[in-house]
């Protein structure tokens, strides 16, 4: 498979500014995104997570070493068009990302800004809604969703652009449960149906759990970096990092310190369920 | 009760005068205004008032909607009625008692002053009742597009606008729960004399103010993500074109013209 994002001995220093020191965040980061992979990045808070999404379409430039987006230097102005539609973006806060008061004006936005013709960009917007689901609001204003609507919204309307990839970051941190739900399962249709390669930032542990890959990262570097049963089993580590592990990991490592010897890789409810019963049953 | 609040108040609808390119509607509301200001007899003023019926049944506006738009205007029309009454001279005397002396002139010219008024607002309405703000924020830019020449920012004014009309609601729920908020810490924003109740609202501005700017800032991150980098080079989902009715209502529009200038100068 190749790569989409590749970072290259990255480094970032947010500049001092009033009375305030410089902030060094990563330095000579490495790390590779595969094409039509589904990446999950976690790490506690200030650790670096959402600074390193922003380096991924240029909005923040590298203060040392380089990103790679598909060939393409994001430090090169020429290129930066090019880069933010390849790589789509989606923030935390639905409300400060929705730009216009109709659901399709705003997912039009994005190919209006790239001079895409006017019924393109109509077959566009009503391909990019049908995907998330959210077709039969075309007509409706954004405030009056649920935020979970909003941020499909959101996911639609860079969907509009055609991108390779899409980062997500904490895409669900403000949603009730049903609305982490909506944007986590329409998040993982794109990237199982559709093969756009996923890098979804979050706090949730049972939506990182359902990526590929998890990347794990601790005071500005990667921490642990594989599939999501090797990384999750390693809970000490995690702990110690000052992060949760999944439920089913949760309880499987508690039973194993109580005197069973269970695998913590049984990620799923229904994984971790049959590994119980069978350790139940066994004589 | 801030939910109450509505700027530029949008009945959605599918009639005639909903159908009509917005910009065919900014332009006849200045013909309509042009004719206002000719109509000088009974008879034009009527014709100009025939003219507002007929376009506020064609687009299915109850009056009850005008009448209730009218009311916040109620003490400028008062007051502009009294004043003329009172302060024209001309014409045969009706009314001379102590101080106060009323004219015919003056009775005539308060009507015709009031008459105006009402059509002037009335017509505003009849825009912004059937013409949506994103609609009339478009139409906007176009018409002012020529100033482009000039150097006149008219796409960034255009986006400022609809960024605005986008963001009202948005601002509206926030302030409501700062005061929910503030009130639940024990602020008093009801009693106490009018500078006291003044200053209880600096614990509501402070907090918007900060959220507003962290917004701002996070909706132009978004913004450059989703490749925006002014109006050069943009292109629009929703063109609009000029059809058959827009055509109409241009016909329309110069007979209401050319009847108020044909009556005025024949003096009627």
């Amino acid at each position: 498979m190749s790569t989409i994002i590749r970072t290259e001995n990255l480094s970032f220093t947010y500049p001092a500014s009033g009375d305030r020191l410089a902030l060094p965040v990563f330095e000579d980061l490495n790390l590779e995104i595969a094409e039509g992979s589904f990446t999950a990045v976690i790490g506690p808070n200030g650790c670096g997570k959402s600074t390193l999404a922003k380096h991924f379409n240029a909005v923040l430039l590298p203060s040392g070493g380089k990103v790679w987006v598909e060939g393409m230097d994001t430090a090169d102005e020429e290129k930066l068009l090019d880069i933010r539609r390849q790589i789509g973006m989606v923030f935390q806060n639905p409300d400060n990302q929705i730009v216009a008061n109709v659901v399709e004006e705003d997912v039009a936005f994005a190919p209006e800004n790239l001079g895409v013709p006017s019924a393109e960009i109509r077959r566009r917007v009503d391909e990019a809604l049908k995907t998330v689901g959210m077709y039969e609001y075309r007509e409706h204003a954004p405030h009056l969703l649920s935020g979970g609507q909003k941020q499909r919204i959101a996911i639609a309307g860079v969907l509009a652009m055609d991108p390779r990839c899409i980062v997500l970051d904490e895409p669900t941190a403000m949603l009730d449960p049903r609305g982490r739900e909506e944007v986590i399962s329409t998040v993982l249709r794109l990237n199982r149906e559709r093969g756009i390669t996923v890098v979804l930032i979050t706090h949730h542990m049972n939506e990182a759990a359902e990526a590929d890959r998890v990347v794990v990262m601790h005071e500005g570097g990667v921490l642990a970096d594989g599939a999501p049963r090797e990384v999750f089993s390693r809970v000490e580590l995690l702990r110690k990092a000052g992060l949760d592990v999944p439920q089913t990991t949760d309880l499987l490592n508690e039973l194993n310190r109580a005197g069973w010897s269970l695998p913590l890789e049984a990620l799923s409810p229904e994984a971790c369920a049959e590994v119980i019963a069978a350790a139940l049953s066994a004589p | 009760m801030l939910k109450d609040i509505t700027l530029g108040q949008y009945f959605p609808g599918k009639t005639v005068v909903h159908r009509l390119d917005p910009r065919t509607k900014i332009l006849l509301l200045i013909v309509y205004i042009v004719a206002v200001f000719l109509a000088q007899s009974f008879l034009s003023a009527g014709l100009v008032l025939a003219f507002l019926i007929a376009v506020t049944l064609l687009g299915r506006i109850p009056f009850k909607s005008m009448t209730r738009g009218l009311k916040p205007m109620l003490i400028f029309i008062v007051f502009t009625a009294v004043l003329n009454l009172f302060y024209t001279e001309g014409g045969t005397l009706l009314v001379e008692w102590k101080f106060i002396h009323i004219y015919s002139e003056g009775l005539r010219k308060s009507f015709f002053m009031v008459l105006r008024i009402l059509l002037l607002v009335c017509g505003a309405f009849l825009l912004t009742y059937t013409t949506s703000p994103i609609a009339l924020t478009d139409a906007i830019e176009r018409l002012l597009n020529p100033l482009k020449k000039l150097h006149v920012p008219v796409h960034e004014f255009a986006m400022m606008m609809s960024i605005a009309l986008r963001f009202i609601p948005t601002l509206i729920e926030e302030t409501d729960k700062i005061i929910s908020a503030q009130k639940a810490r024990g602020a008093d924003f009801e009693t106490g004399s009018l500078i006291r109740r003044a200053k209880a609202l600096i614990p509501i501005l402070v907090p918007l103010f900060v959220s507003a700017f962290r917004r701002a800032d996070e909706l132009a991150t978004a913004m450059e993500c989703r490749c925006y980098h002014g109006g050069e080079g943009r292109t629009r989902m929703k063109v609009l074109r000029f059809a058959r009715l827009d055509y109409a209502a241009f016909a329309a529009g110069a007979l209401l013209l050319a009847g108020v200038i044909i009556l005025r100068h024949f003096g009627l």
